[in-house]
Protein backbone atom coordinates (compact mmCIF):
# COMPACT_ATOMS: atom_id res chain seq x y z
CA UNK A 1 0.00 0.00 0.00
CA UNK A 2 1.28 3.58 -0.14
CA UNK A 3 1.56 5.51 2.12
CA UNK A 4 -0.99 8.41 3.66
CA UNK A 5 1.39 11.18 2.91
CA UNK A 6 1.31 9.81 -0.60
CA UNK A 7 -2.46 9.08 -0.85
CA UNK A 8 -3.58 12.68 0.25
CA UNK A 9 -1.14 14.50 -2.18
CA UNK A 10 -2.37 12.65 -5.02
CA UNK A 11 -6.32 13.11 -3.96
CA UNK A 12 -5.39 16.60 -3.46
CA UNK A 13 -4.02 16.67 -6.70
CA UNK A 14 -7.02 15.24 -8.04
CA UNK A 15 -9.48 17.37 -6.43
CA UNK A 16 -7.49 20.74 -7.66
CA UNK A 17 -7.91 19.31 -11.12
CA UNK A 18 -10.77 17.91 -10.92
CA UNK A 19 -12.74 21.13 -9.45
CA UNK A 20 -11.71 23.45 -12.63
CA UNK A 21 -13.55 20.41 -14.95
CA UNK A 22 -16.64 19.93 -13.00
CA UNK A 23 -17.43 24.11 -11.98
CA UNK A 24 -18.32 25.21 -15.71
CA UNK A 25 -20.49 22.17 -16.76
CA UNK A 26 -22.47 22.27 -12.95
CA UNK A 27 -22.62 26.09 -13.17
CA UNK A 28 -23.44 27.11 -17.20
CA UNK A 29 -25.32 23.62 -18.73
CA UNK A 30 -28.13 24.33 -17.43
CA UNK A 31 -28.22 28.07 -17.48
CA UNK A 32 -29.27 30.60 -20.76
CA UNK A 33 -26.77 32.55 -21.72
CA UNK A 34 -26.69 35.44 -23.35
CA UNK A 35 -25.82 36.01 -26.83
CA UNK A 36 -22.69 37.42 -26.51
CA UNK A 37 -21.52 34.78 -24.03
CA UNK A 38 -22.62 31.76 -26.61
CA UNK A 39 -20.59 33.59 -29.36
CA UNK A 40 -17.21 33.67 -27.08
CA UNK A 41 -18.07 30.26 -25.72
CA UNK A 42 -18.35 29.15 -29.76
CA UNK A 43 -14.81 30.59 -30.52
CA UNK A 44 -12.82 29.13 -27.32
CA UNK A 45 -12.51 25.54 -29.39
CA UNK A 46 -10.51 27.09 -32.13
CA UNK A 47 -8.37 29.05 -30.08
CA UNK A 48 -7.75 26.63 -27.61
CA UNK A 49 -6.49 24.59 -30.10
CA UNK A 50 -4.25 27.25 -32.15
CA UNK A 51 -2.98 27.80 -28.56
CA UNK A 52 -1.68 24.44 -27.57
CA UNK A 53 -0.59 23.43 -31.44
CA UNK A 54 1.52 26.39 -32.41
CA UNK A 55 3.97 26.59 -29.79
CA UNK A 56 4.11 23.02 -29.33
CA UNK A 57 5.26 23.11 -33.33
CA UNK A 58 7.34 26.10 -33.55
CA UNK A 59 8.93 26.35 -29.97
CA UNK A 60 12.01 24.04 -28.90
CA UNK A 61 11.32 22.80 -25.33
CA UNK A 62 13.54 24.09 -22.40
CA UNK A 63 14.89 26.78 -23.24
CA UNK A 64 12.15 27.56 -25.45
CA UNK A 65 13.22 29.12 -28.69
CA UNK A 66 11.27 29.63 -31.93
CA UNK A 67 12.64 27.03 -34.82
CA UNK A 68 11.45 26.98 -38.17
CA UNK A 69 13.70 23.46 -38.92
CA UNK A 70 11.77 20.98 -36.43
CA UNK A 71 10.77 17.95 -37.49
CA UNK A 72 6.63 19.05 -35.58
CA UNK A 73 6.83 21.96 -37.42
CA UNK A 74 7.54 20.34 -41.11
CA UNK A 75 5.49 17.50 -40.61
CA UNK A 76 2.37 20.27 -39.39
CA UNK A 77 2.46 21.78 -43.09
CA UNK A 78 1.29 18.77 -45.44
CA UNK A 79 -0.75 17.18 -42.28
CA UNK A 80 -2.44 20.54 -42.37
CA UNK A 81 -3.11 20.31 -45.87
CA UNK A 82 -4.58 16.84 -45.65
CA UNK A 83 -6.95 17.81 -43.29
CA UNK A 84 -8.29 20.43 -44.87
CA UNK A 85 -8.39 18.04 -48.40
CA UNK A 86 -9.88 14.98 -46.76
CA UNK A 87 -11.89 16.19 -43.82
CA UNK A 88 -10.58 12.83 -42.36
CA UNK A 89 -9.85 12.43 -38.76
CA UNK A 90 -8.18 8.87 -39.13
CA UNK A 91 -6.91 9.30 -42.27
CA UNK A 92 -5.09 12.66 -41.24
CA UNK A 93 -3.87 10.93 -37.71
CA UNK A 94 -2.39 8.37 -39.86
CA UNK A 95 -0.52 10.85 -43.11
CA UNK A 96 0.52 12.67 -40.01
CA UNK A 97 2.13 9.88 -38.29
CA UNK A 98 4.09 8.81 -41.18
CA UNK A 99 5.54 12.22 -42.36
CA UNK A 100 6.57 13.06 -38.94
CA UNK A 101 8.40 9.41 -39.26
CA UNK A 102 10.15 10.17 -42.43
CA UNK A 103 10.73 13.67 -41.98
CA UNK A 104 12.40 12.92 -38.18
CA UNK A 105 14.33 9.99 -40.52
CA UNK A 106 15.80 12.42 -42.74
CA UNK A 107 16.71 15.39 -40.18
CA UNK B 1 -26.14 33.47 -38.48
CA UNK B 2 -24.08 31.54 -36.28
CA UNK B 3 -27.33 32.16 -33.55
CA UNK B 4 -29.75 31.23 -36.15
CA UNK B 5 -27.57 27.75 -36.92
CA UNK B 6 -27.36 27.38 -33.61
CA UNK B 7 -31.42 27.68 -32.57
CA UNK B 8 -31.83 24.92 -35.57
CA UNK B 9 -28.69 23.24 -33.76
CA UNK B 10 -30.76 23.18 -30.60
CA UNK B 11 -33.93 21.76 -32.14
CA UNK B 12 -31.87 18.98 -34.10
CA UNK B 13 -30.88 18.40 -30.16
CA UNK B 14 -33.89 17.91 -28.95
CA UNK B 15 -35.36 15.62 -31.55
CA UNK B 16 -32.09 13.63 -30.91
CA UNK B 17 -32.72 13.11 -27.85
CA UNK B 18 -36.37 11.89 -28.09
CA UNK B 19 -34.49 9.43 -30.20
CA UNK B 20 -31.79 8.57 -28.01
CA UNK B 21 -33.42 6.87 -25.84
CA UNK B 22 -33.93 4.01 -28.72
CA UNK B 23 -30.12 3.39 -29.67
CA UNK B 24 -28.93 0.71 -28.18
CA UNK B 25 -25.73 1.20 -25.82
CA UNK B 26 -23.43 -0.96 -27.77
CA UNK B 27 -23.75 0.99 -30.79
CA UNK B 28 -22.72 4.08 -28.66
CA UNK B 29 -19.87 2.23 -27.22
CA UNK B 30 -18.80 1.36 -31.20
CA UNK B 31 -19.13 5.08 -32.01
CA UNK B 32 -17.20 6.32 -28.79
CA UNK B 33 -14.30 3.60 -29.78
CA UNK B 34 -14.41 5.50 -33.44
CA UNK B 35 -13.70 8.47 -31.93
CA UNK B 36 -11.49 7.74 -29.38
CA UNK B 37 -9.08 5.59 -31.50
CA UNK B 38 -7.06 8.75 -32.08
CA UNK B 39 -6.81 9.72 -28.27
CA UNK B 40 -5.53 5.92 -27.19
CA UNK B 41 -2.96 5.91 -29.72
CA UNK B 42 -1.48 9.19 -28.23
CA UNK B 43 -1.59 7.93 -24.91
CA UNK B 44 -0.31 4.93 -25.15
CA UNK B 45 3.56 5.87 -25.87
CA UNK B 46 2.95 9.31 -23.53
CA UNK B 47 1.78 6.93 -20.77
CA UNK B 48 4.15 4.61 -20.91
CA UNK B 49 7.03 7.24 -20.53
CA UNK B 50 5.05 8.36 -17.69
CA UNK B 51 5.42 5.35 -15.76
CA UNK B 52 8.99 4.42 -16.79
CA UNK B 53 10.21 7.99 -15.48
CA UNK B 54 7.62 7.63 -12.25
CA UNK B 55 9.09 4.47 -11.67
CA UNK B 56 13.05 5.54 -11.83
CA UNK B 57 11.33 8.61 -9.86
CA UNK B 58 10.96 6.19 -6.90
CA UNK B 59 7.55 5.61 -7.08
CA UNK B 60 5.44 1.88 -7.76
CA UNK B 61 3.16 0.58 -9.72
CA UNK B 62 0.37 0.69 -7.61
CA UNK B 63 0.96 4.51 -6.97
CA UNK B 64 1.23 5.52 -10.36
CA UNK B 65 -1.88 4.05 -11.19
CA UNK B 66 -3.16 5.57 -8.21
CA UNK B 67 -2.51 9.28 -9.85
CA UNK B 68 -3.50 8.29 -13.31
CA UNK B 69 -7.14 7.27 -11.66
CA UNK B 70 -7.36 10.48 -9.38
CA UNK B 71 -6.07 13.43 -11.11
CA UNK B 72 -6.28 11.98 -15.33
CA UNK B 73 -3.79 15.05 -16.56
CA UNK B 74 -0.74 13.98 -17.99
CA UNK B 75 1.31 16.90 -18.05
CA UNK B 76 0.51 18.17 -14.69
CA UNK B 77 1.47 14.06 -13.54
CA UNK B 78 4.96 15.04 -15.29
CA UNK B 79 5.71 17.62 -13.23
CA UNK B 80 4.18 16.11 -10.26
CA UNK B 81 6.44 13.54 -10.39
CA UNK B 82 9.59 15.61 -10.92
CA UNK B 83 9.04 17.51 -8.03
CA UNK B 84 8.43 14.71 -5.98
CA UNK B 85 11.78 13.57 -7.30
CA UNK B 86 13.09 17.03 -6.46
CA UNK B 87 11.53 16.63 -2.64
CA UNK B 88 9.58 19.57 -3.19
CA UNK B 89 6.99 20.16 -0.38
CA UNK B 90 3.26 19.05 -0.96
CA UNK B 91 1.62 22.28 -1.46
CA UNK B 92 3.78 23.29 -4.12
CA UNK B 93 2.99 20.13 -5.97
CA UNK B 94 -0.85 20.80 -5.60
CA UNK B 95 -0.67 24.05 -6.65
CA UNK B 96 1.43 23.65 -9.66
CA UNK B 97 -1.46 20.94 -10.87
CA UNK B 98 -4.00 23.80 -10.04
CA UNK B 99 -2.05 25.78 -12.53
CA UNK B 100 -1.47 23.06 -14.49
CA UNK B 101 -5.10 22.32 -15.26
CA UNK B 102 -6.81 25.18 -15.10
CA UNK B 103 -6.89 25.35 -18.86
CA UNK B 104 -9.66 22.73 -18.92
CA UNK B 105 -12.13 25.22 -16.57
CA UNK B 106 -12.34 26.91 -20.54
CA UNK B 107 -12.97 23.55 -22.22
CA UNK B 108 -15.22 22.57 -19.98
CA UNK B 109 -16.96 26.00 -20.34
CA UNK B 110 -17.32 25.35 -23.92
CA UNK B 111 -18.65 21.90 -23.88
CA UNK B 112 -21.61 23.41 -21.46
CA UNK B 113 -23.12 24.87 -24.12
CA UNK B 114 -23.98 21.10 -25.66
CA UNK B 115 -24.83 19.53 -22.52
CA UNK B 116 -27.89 21.55 -21.56
CA UNK B 117 -30.17 18.42 -20.98
CA UNK B 118 -28.35 16.62 -18.99
CA UNK B 119 -28.73 15.54 -14.85
CA UNK B 120 -25.70 17.09 -12.44
CA UNK B 121 -24.74 13.77 -11.86
CA UNK B 122 -24.08 13.01 -15.30
CA UNK B 123 -21.95 15.71 -15.50
CA UNK B 124 -19.98 15.63 -12.50
CA UNK B 125 -19.26 12.27 -13.89
CA UNK B 126 -18.45 13.51 -17.30
CA UNK B 127 -16.34 16.63 -16.18
CA UNK B 128 -13.75 13.95 -14.60
CA UNK B 129 -12.54 12.71 -18.41
CA UNK B 130 -12.50 16.77 -19.70
CA UNK B 131 -8.68 16.01 -21.00
CA UNK B 132 -7.45 18.60 -24.19
CA UNK B 133 -7.87 15.44 -26.50
CA UNK B 134 -11.13 14.18 -25.32
CA UNK B 135 -12.34 17.79 -25.22
CA UNK B 136 -11.36 18.29 -28.25
CA UNK B 137 -13.10 14.97 -29.80
CA UNK B 138 -16.14 15.38 -28.00
CA UNK B 139 -16.52 18.82 -28.97
CA UNK B 140 -16.01 18.41 -32.53
CA UNK B 141 -18.54 15.43 -32.46
CA UNK B 142 -20.74 17.34 -30.97
CA UNK B 143 -20.88 19.99 -33.44
CA UNK B 144 -21.17 17.50 -36.47
CA UNK B 145 -24.09 16.11 -34.61
CA UNK B 146 -25.04 12.31 -34.00
CA UNK B 147 -23.31 12.72 -30.58
CA UNK B 148 -25.31 12.83 -26.99
CA UNK B 149 -23.76 12.57 -23.51
CA UNK B 150 -23.43 8.86 -23.14
CA UNK B 151 -21.38 8.50 -25.83
CA UNK B 152 -18.69 11.23 -25.05
CA UNK B 153 -18.75 9.81 -21.32
CA UNK B 154 -17.60 6.36 -23.29
CA UNK B 155 -14.80 8.26 -25.00
CA UNK B 156 -13.74 10.12 -21.80
CA UNK B 157 -14.15 6.62 -20.17
CA UNK B 158 -11.94 4.60 -22.80
CA UNK B 159 -9.12 7.54 -23.04
CA UNK B 160 -9.03 7.48 -19.10
CA UNK B 161 -8.67 3.11 -19.89
CA UNK B 162 -6.01 3.77 -22.18
CA UNK B 163 -4.13 6.35 -19.34
CA UNK B 164 -4.07 3.83 -16.25
CA UNK B 165 -3.29 1.09 -18.28
CA UNK B 166 0.10 2.80 -20.41
CA UNK B 167 1.05 3.83 -17.22
CA UNK B 168 0.68 1.16 -15.00
CA UNK B 169 2.74 -0.94 -18.14
CA UNK B 170 5.17 1.70 -17.96
CA UNK B 171 5.74 1.46 -14.04
CA UNK B 172 6.41 -2.28 -14.27
CA UNK B 173 9.43 -1.70 -17.19
CA UNK B 174 7.18 -2.03 -19.97
CA UNK B 175 9.06 -0.53 -22.73
CA UNK B 176 6.51 -1.72 -25.62
CA UNK B 177 7.34 0.36 -27.66
CA UNK B 178 10.95 1.66 -29.65
CA UNK B 179 11.59 5.17 -29.13
CA UNK B 180 10.02 7.45 -31.99
CA UNK B 181 8.86 3.88 -33.52
CA UNK B 182 5.95 4.59 -36.33
CA UNK B 183 5.42 8.42 -35.58
CA UNK B 184 3.23 7.40 -32.44
CA UNK B 185 4.62 10.33 -31.04
CA UNK B 186 2.94 12.68 -33.68
CA UNK B 187 -0.45 11.01 -33.16
CA UNK B 188 -2.28 13.60 -30.73
CA UNK B 189 -0.47 16.88 -32.51
CA UNK B 190 -1.88 14.88 -36.09
CA UNK B 191 -5.00 15.18 -34.06
CA UNK B 192 -5.36 18.02 -32.67
CA UNK B 193 -4.32 19.53 -36.40
CA UNK B 194 -7.25 17.76 -38.10
CA UNK B 195 -9.59 19.17 -35.38
CA UNK B 196 -8.46 22.93 -35.73
CA UNK B 197 -9.51 22.52 -39.15
CA UNK B 198 -12.55 21.48 -38.41
CA UNK B 199 -13.33 24.31 -36.41
CA UNK B 200 -12.18 26.58 -38.47
CA UNK B 201 -15.92 27.34 -40.16
CA UNK B 202 -15.58 31.02 -41.25
CA UNK B 203 -13.28 34.07 -41.39
CA UNK B 204 -13.83 34.92 -37.59
CA UNK B 205 -12.75 30.85 -36.37
CA UNK B 206 -9.46 31.50 -38.84
CA UNK B 207 -8.74 35.07 -37.16
CA UNK B 208 -9.30 33.54 -33.41
CA UNK B 209 -7.39 30.85 -34.57
CA UNK B 210 -4.21 33.02 -35.72
CA UNK B 211 -4.72 35.68 -33.10
CA UNK B 212 -4.40 32.62 -30.60
CA UNK B 213 -1.74 30.96 -31.71
CA UNK B 214 0.40 34.00 -32.50
CA UNK B 215 -0.02 35.10 -28.80
CA UNK B 216 0.37 31.98 -27.14
CA UNK B 217 3.88 31.71 -29.17
CA UNK B 218 4.83 35.44 -27.78
CA UNK B 219 3.34 34.22 -24.58
CA UNK B 220 5.27 31.17 -24.28
CA UNK B 221 8.49 33.01 -24.97
CA UNK B 222 8.49 35.04 -22.08
CA UNK B 223 6.44 33.53 -19.40
CA UNK B 224 7.30 29.99 -17.60
CA UNK B 225 4.74 27.68 -17.40
CA UNK B 226 1.72 26.78 -19.28
CA UNK B 227 -0.64 29.38 -18.54
CA UNK B 228 -0.09 30.97 -21.94
CA UNK B 229 -2.51 28.54 -23.41
CA UNK B 230 -5.15 30.23 -21.37
CA UNK B 231 -4.05 33.63 -21.58
CA UNK B 232 -3.87 33.54 -25.31
CA UNK B 233 -7.25 31.74 -25.47
CA UNK B 234 -9.30 34.45 -23.76
CA UNK B 235 -7.27 37.13 -25.04
CA UNK B 236 -7.79 36.26 -29.01
CA UNK B 237 -11.67 34.98 -28.34
CA UNK B 238 -12.90 37.84 -26.25
CA UNK B 239 -11.08 40.37 -28.91
CA UNK B 240 -12.57 38.72 -31.59
CA UNK B 241 -16.07 38.58 -29.62
CA UNK B 242 -15.38 42.88 -29.25
CA UNK B 243 -14.16 44.03 -33.10
CA UNK B 244 -17.48 41.95 -34.14
CA UNK B 245 -19.53 44.02 -31.54
CA UNK B 246 -17.77 47.16 -33.37
CA UNK B 247 -19.04 46.26 -36.50
CA UNK B 248 -15.87 44.77 -38.13
CA UNK B 249 -16.99 42.53 -40.79
CA UNK B 250 -15.28 38.98 -39.10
Amino acid sequence: MPDSDYIILVFAMGVVTYVPRWAPLFLLASRRLSDRMIEWLDLIPAAILSALLLPALLLSPEPRLVSLLRPELLAAVPTFLVALKTKSLGGTVVVGMTLYWLIDRVI
Amino acid sequence: MFLCNYRVYLWKQRIRILNQKSVHNGQALQDAAVAAWPICLGYIPVGLAFGVLAQKAGLRPVEIGLMSLLVFAGSSQFIAVSMLAAGAVPLAIILTAFTVNLRHFLMSSSLALYMGHTSKKLLSLFAYGVTDESFAVNLFRFRQGGWDVKRALCVNHIANLAWVTSTLLGGYGGKLIPEGAFGIDYALNSMFICLLVFQLRGKKYVVTALLSGGLAVLLALVVAGNSYIVLASILAATLVVCLGGKGFAL
